[in-house]
Parts: C-alpha cells; structure tokens; sequence
C-alpha cells in the first residue's frame, strides 16, 4: 500500500491567472525514491511545499496513510536547498531541534543525535558552530536534523543544488546509503537530470506551463549502487547515458512545444 | 588604480598575498588624537590664553574630581549622583527591554497587532521626549517616576521597532525547518523567532540607551535635585566650571562604557551575527 497519494492536484497562486501545477497524481511507498525533475518554473518546488504542507492545493487530495495532510508535521520532513539550521545552537542541537520540540530529554535526544550524525558520516563534529561547516557537512547536518524526527516520509528540496560538482557527488552518494540503511520513503526534487536518474527510483518529469507531468520512469540506477556497484560505473554505464539523453531530450522536445505555442 | 592592487582589495587581512607594510593602527591613531587634545587643553590654560573661569587646566578638573569622589557636591559625591542617574537609566530600561521586545514580536508577527501598536509608536517616536517632559510632570509630579518614566518612553520605541524588523526578517526557511520539525506556534517564537530577532533587538538597546542616556541627562538639567545633569547644572548657576566640565567628562564616558559594553555583550550573545551562514 502507498504511504503517501496525491490524487489529481492542482495548485495555484493567489491573485495568479495561471496555475502552477494541473492534475499532478503521485503515490509515493516503502523502499521509494522519487524524483521529480524540472526546469525552473515547472512547479516543482510548489509540488514538494504541498506535500510539506506549506500551502494547500486549490484541487485535489493529498493524503498520508490514507489521512489528508494539513499544514506542515513532524511526519513529512523536510530537508532544504540553504539548510535552514539554527546558527545559535551547535551541530548536535540541530539535530536533536525536533525532538526538543517534541519535549524528549536532553539524554535521550543527545544519543539520538549522534547516532544520526554518525549516519551522515559527521561523527565529531557534534560541538561545532553552524558557520564553521562547509556546505556539504551543512546539508548533512540538515539530512540528520530531518532523519533524528523520525519522519513517515523524507523531503528533499534540492539539496544539493547549492553545492559544487565533488561534493554533489558524495552528497548523492551519501543519500543512497542512507536511504538503504534507514528505508524512509525520500521525495526529491532536483533540476539536475544525471543526479535525477542516478538517484530514482521513480521519476517524474515536469514540464512548465502549466507544471504537468510529461514522464515517469522507474530505474534501478541507485539500487544498484546500493548493491555495491560503484557510482563512477553506474554513471558511465551505456544505459545510464541513454536514460540521461532520453530525459534530457524529453526536456527539450517540451520546451520546444511550449515555444512554438508562445509563437502560434 | 593598477591591475596589481585589485585583488589586493578581496583578499583577506594576514593572507601572504598582501605586501605587508608596517603602519600605524587606527586604534592608536585615535590614542595619539586623545593624547593631542588634552595636551593643547593643558597649553592653552597654562599660558593663560583661556581663564579658568571659562576652561579650567585639566589639574583643576582632577583635583575636584578626587574632592567630588571624597567629599562631593551639593549634598552628594560624585558616586552619588551618578547612582541616581544611573539607577534611573537602569529601571528605564529594564522596563523598557520588558515590555517593548513582546510588543516588538506582537508587531512583528500579528497583523491586528500592527495594526493597533504601530500608528501609536510612530506617532509618539519623532517627538522629542523633552517636548513630553512637562505633561509628564503634571501627571506624575517632580519625583523619581517622571524621570523613569521619560526615560522608559524614550527607550521604548527603539527597541520595539528594532525588535519588530528582526522579527519580520526572520528567515522563511528557518521557520518553515522548525514547523516541518512539528514545532508549534509558541515553539517557533520560542526557539526561532526570538533568537533570529535576538541581533536587531540588542540594536534597539543601543539606540535606545544612547537616546535614553540623553535624554536622562537633560531631564536632570531641567528638574531634579541628584544626578549628573542636576551636579552639572548647579555647578553652571555658581559659575564652578571645573565640576561643569568634570561631570560632562563624567556624562560622556559613561556614554562611552555603555556602548562598548553592549558591543561586547553583542559579541558574546550573537556571535553568528554577521557570519557568513
């Protein structure tokens, strides 16, 4: 059974003609990965704050285990492009911050921390100061702070959008192996399409314009680093390049679409 | 301007990239300034070129000084006066950070709050607080609470308005982090609002306590019977112009303390303030 279920969702600004995103129907379960991939303006980031609850849907039912989601919750974390953690409390606060909101004690939250820290490999680094890390120990800081809640599902919003190709690359890699080790379902959206289909399992492709699905694949490409393979492999894997040029002209043939439309 | 010094410019102090040339510190610019000032007080008092009835020789201002700290004036030493004035500022501004921060957040954060507090605070800002003093008088009489309660008012909106921006500037993804994180309404004034708000709020101190300061002064020029101001003033109807210029000196490095003490406690309680985050 999906764990979370958007059916026919549509959304859209308030005093905005145009929608942002028509019909979007998603399910999201156990043992899922899905990336939704878009261009700037496809709604993507629109789709990942309805399913944080940020803002409500003018269309549609978002439900989580069959109980519609209203407003945002501890069960729908959320990890974000400029990690968004406190700058007045150190490494480990941050990541116990969720469960000091759910009124745990300092113990019991304090081992909980370090074991999510040791799980973004960031063992100590417990007592730094939030300025004093890079933007990849940030972003891990912020995947342990989402993970130490406990949440029914993980929501990723680009994460690693603001970080450069190297650490980009061990961030995904980094992301898969938690993502086996902990089995949370992870919601991702990302404008990048090689990390899109290294890290899928499930992906969609939005197109802007209204943003609509205009794709959905499922891969394996992540599974299989998990498995072991090596993500250098994986990435120059002759049928990784076609997935990646076959997305990518998808991309393009859209655009061109809505070109030609604007012309008409 | 050669091609040369460009990145001079972005690179950061101490990096080996600079030609590090020996120069002499701001800091001890600002000294050998200080320095440069008193000794020309001392040449034009010594030579006779100024009266002492108009500027005393800064001899004359420390000798009263010690008399003032041992024996004092007007009933009072120094250590005196400037308790009262100090203890007046002190309870105006704690009521002030008491009620002003909360006040503060109710703008920042409430629509029907702004709504009502706003006009009343702009409205009664701009107006200079001695302009208020005399109505103050007739309500509250000549006694300590007119004082403290001038000087809560002028500290009041500083620190209100400050602590309004911080809130409104909060930074969206922080709250959104911590309501993602199951964190509630008080929560998040709690643990993000009120930390976030915490560097424009120590702002709002300073201002306040500099406008404060100020106006306390001038309060105490005008009605009272302790105080800095008060010693100034009577001093000034006798024409004793060395406790006039000693309790200016006095008024102005207490000033001076204030704000280097604030500076420090800013450093010390927002230390990411400023940091690149």
């Amino acid at each position: 059974m999906a764990l979370l279920q958007l059916e026919r969702i549509s959304a859209q600004y308030p005093g905005s003609p145009e929608p942002v995103l028509v019909d979007i129907s998603l399910s999201l379960g156990p043992q899922q990965l899905l990336v939704a991939l878009g261009p700037s303006g496809s709604g993507k980031t629109s789709l990942l704050n309805l399913i944080a609850g940020f803002v409500e849907p003018s269309a549609g039912r978002i439900t989580l285990d069959g109980v519609p989601v209203k407003g945002p919750s501890a069960e729908r974390g959320v990890v974000f492009q400029d990690d968004a953690l406190l700058p007045w409390q150190d490494v480990l606060a941050n990541v116990g911050f969720g469960l000091e909101l759910a009124g745990v004690s300092r113990e019991k939250r304090e081992i909980r921390a370090r074991e999510m820290l040791a799980l973004v490999d960031l063992t100590g680094f417990e007592n730094r100061r939030i300025w004093q890390l890079s933007g990849g120990q940030k972003q891990r800081v912020g995947l342990a702070r989402a993970l130490a809640a406990d949440p029914r599902v993980l929501l990723m919003d680009e994460p690693f959008g603001a970080l450069d190709a190297f650490t980009r690359e061990q961030m995904q890699e980094l992301l898969l192996q938690v993502w086996q080790r902990t089995a949370k379902p992870v919601f991702l959206i990302t404008h990048d399409i090689e990390e899109a289909v290294f890290l899928a399992t499930d992906l969609i492709l939005l197109a802007p314009n209204p943003g609509q699905i205009v794709e959905r694949l499922s891969l394996d490409f992540g599974q299989r680093y998990a498995a072991g393979e090596s993500a250098r492999a994986i990435k120059s894997d002759p049928r990784f390049i076609e997935t990646r040029e076959h997305v990518l002209a998808k991309v393009f043939s859209q655009r061109s679409a809505a070109t030609r439309q604007e012309r008409a | 301007m050669s091609s040369y010094e460009i990145p001079a410019i972005a690179v950061k102090p101490g990096s080996t990239l600079i030609p590090v040339r020996r120069r002499l510190s701001t800091r001890w610019i600002s000294v050998l300034t200080l320095i440069a000032l008193v000794a020309l007080w001392w040449v034009v008092t010594a030579t006779g070129m100024i009266e002492p009835l108009f500027l005393p020789p800064p001899s004359a201002v420390l000798q009263k000084g010690w008399l003032l700290v041992t024996t004092g004036y007007m009933d009072s030493t120094l250590w005196q006066h400037l308790g009262a004035s100090l203890s007046r500022i002190g309870l105006g501004l704690g009521f002030a950070v008491l009620t002003a921060v909360p006040v503060g957040i109710a703008i920042g954060h409430n629509r029907i709050a702004r709504g009502i507090l706003d006009p009343l605070i702009e409205f009664y800002r701009p107006i200079p607080p001695l302009a208020y003093l005399p109505l103050i008088v007739i309500w509250c009489g000549i006694g300590e609470l007119s004082k403290v309660l001038l000087i809560y008012l002028a500290i009041f909106a500083p620190i209100a308005i400050a602590t309004a921006t911080g809130v409104r500037t909060v930074d969206p993804a922080k709250l959104r982090a911590a309501q993602s994180l199951g964190a509630t309404r008080a929560q998040l004034i709690r643990h993000v609002i009120l930390p976030s708000a915490l560097p424009d709020i120590l702002t709002g101190v300073r201002i306040g306590l500099g406008v404060g300061w100020s106006t306390l002064v001038a309060a105490e020029l005008i009605a009272a019977t302790s105080g800095l101001g008060f010693m100034v003033q009577s001093a000034a109807q006798f024409l004793v112009t060395d406790v006039v210029v000693l309790g200016i000196l006095v008024i102005a490095l207490i000033a001076f303390a204030m704000e280097m003490g604030l500076r420090a406690l800013q450093r010390k309680l927002v230390p990411w303030h400023g940091q690149a985050h």
